[in-house]
C-alpha cells in the first residue's frame, strides 16, 4: 500500500518536474498519468517489472481507493465560494446561468459528436 | 481554559485538525445521504458539503485561509487522483483504443464548444472583462483552470469557483439530459461528462457506470491539454 502510494506520488513528481523544466503547457499530474500508464503496459511486456507496487495489483488497489472518493477532493476548493460572496451578490445569477447553459451545450455537443462519429465508422465497416 | 471558554476554540480553529475533521465528516454525511437516495443527482455530495461547510465558516467568522490550512491535505490529493486515473484507463485499454476516433473528434468539438459558448454567453450577459476571462477555462479541472486564469491575468480563485460550479451543475444535469437525448452508449455519455464537468463529472460517471467513468476520466485529462491551448486563442479572438 505504502509503496503503491509512493509510486503514484513519484509519477506525479516526475510529471511536475518535466513540465516545469521544459515549460510544457500541460498539467504535471496528466503527464504523471501517462507515465503510470506506460509503466503498467511495460509490466505486461517485461516480467521483471512485476514486483513491488507493480506486482499483485498493488498500485491498482491504491488507485481505486483514491478514485473511490474523487468527489471529496473538490470540497476544499468549492468552499472557496465564501470568498466570492460579494461578486456573487452582484453578478451571481448571470454567472450561474452562463455556466449552466454552457455546460448543457457542451454536454450535448460532445455526446452527439461521439455518437455520430462512431455510427459513421460502424457504417463504414459494414460496407 | 477556565479563564476563557473561547481559548479552546481559538486554539482548535487555528489548527489544521479541526477543519480537516469537519471536511471529512461533513462529506461523509452528504455522501451517505447521496447513497441513501440511490445517488440522486440533486443529492450531489460536493454541493451539499460546500454550502454546509461554507455556512459554518461564515457563522464562526473563520477565514477561508485558516479553513484551507486544514483542508489543503484533501485538496492536495487531486494531483495523485489524476495520476490514479491511469489504472481504469489501463484496465479498459482495449475498449478505449477501439473508440479512439470518435473520442478525438468529440474532444475537439466539445472543448471548442465549452470555451466559445462560455465566452460568448458571458459577453452577452454583460459581465466584466475580468469575470469573462476567469470563467473561460471552467470545464477543466481546478488546478489547470487556475493556471490558465493566472496566465491571462484573470482571477484564479474565481476560476476555481467557476470550475466547481460547472462541475456540480454538469454532474446534476448529465443523467436527466442524456436520458432525454436517448443516447445509451455509456462511452459517449461518460466522455461528455468528463469533458464538460471534469473531475466532479467523472466522480458522477463512476457512480453511474464503470465504463462511463473510464471515458469520463480520459475526457477530463485530454480536455485539460486542449483547453490550455484553446483558451488563450479564444480570448484573443472573442473578448473585446
Amino acid at each position: 500500500m505504502l509503496a503503491s502510494l509512493g509510486l503514484i506520488l513519484l509519477c506525479q513528481l516526475i510529471g511536475e518536474a518535466v513540465v516545469r523544466g521544459l515549460g510544457l503547457p500541460l498539467p504535471g499530474p496528466v503527464l504523471g498519468l501517462l507515465l503510470l500508464l506506460v509503466l503498467l503496459l511495460a509490466r505486461d511486456r517485461f516480467a521483471l517489472l512485476a514486483r513491488g507496487p507493480l506486482g499483485n495489483a498493488g498500485v491498482e488497489t491504491a488507485s481505486k481507493g483514491l478514485l473511490a472518493h474523487l468527489s471529496l477532493l473538490f470540497v476544499p476548493a468549492g468552499v472557496g465560494v465564501v470568498q466570492k460572496l460579494d461578486l456573487l451578490a452582484s453578478h451571481g445569477i448571470a454567472i450561474v446561468l452562463v455556466l449552466a447553459l454552457s455546460v448543457i451545450v457542451t454536454l450535448l455537443a460532445t455526446v452527439l459528436t461521439f455518437r455520430l462519429v462512431s455510427r459513421l465508422l460502424r457504417h463504414g465497416d459494414a460496407r | 481554559m477556565k479563564d476563557n471558554p473561547f481559548s479552546l476554540w481559538v486554539y482548535l480553529s487555528q489548527s489544521p485538525l479541526l477543519w480537516l475533521t469537519v471536511t471529512l465528516l461533513v462529506y461523509a454525511t452528504t455522501d451517505a445521504v447521496s447513497l441513501a437516495t440511490r445517488r440522486h443527482p440533486l443529492a450531489n455530495p460536493v454541493l451539499h458539503a460546500m454550502w454546509i461547510i461554507g455556512a459554518f465558516l461564515l457563522l464562526t467568522g473563520t477565514s477561508y485561509t485558516s479553513y484551507f490550512a486544514g483542508a489543503q491535505f484533501v485538496h492536495f490529493l487531486l494531483g495523485p487522483a489524476t495520476v490514479a486515473l491511469a489504472v481504469p484507463l489501463y484496465e479498459n485499454r482495449k475498449r478505449v483504443v477501439a473508440s479512439i476516433v470518435p473520442m478525438l473528434v468529440a474532444l475537439l468539438a466539445g472543448s471548442v464548444t465549452a470555451v466559445v459558448s462560455v465566452v460568448l454567453l458571458a459577453e452577452l450577459a454583460g459581465l466584466p472583462r475580468e469575470v469573462v476571462l476567469s470563467l473561460a477555462p471552467k470545464s477543466v479541472t481546478a488546478g489547470v483552470a487556475m493556471g490558465i486564469a493566472e496566465s491571462l491575468h484573470a482571477d484564479p480563485s474565481l476560476a476555481a469557483v467557476a470550475v466547481i460550479l460547472t462541475g456540480i451543475m454538469g454532474a446534476i444535469i448529465v443523467t436527466p439530459l442524456m436520458n432525454r437525448t436517448g443516447v445509451t452508449d455509456y462511452r459517449a455519455r461518460g466522455f461528455a461528462a468528463g469533458l464538460a464537468a471534469h473531475g466532479i463529472g467523472t466522480a458522477r460517471a463512476f457512480q453511474v457506470d464503470e465504463i462511463a467513468g473510464v471515458f469520463s476520466g480520459i475526457a477530463m485529462s485530454l480536455n485539460a491539454l486542449v483547453t490550455s491551448f484553446l483558451v488563450p486563442l479564444a480570448v484573443t479572438l472573442l473578448v473585446r
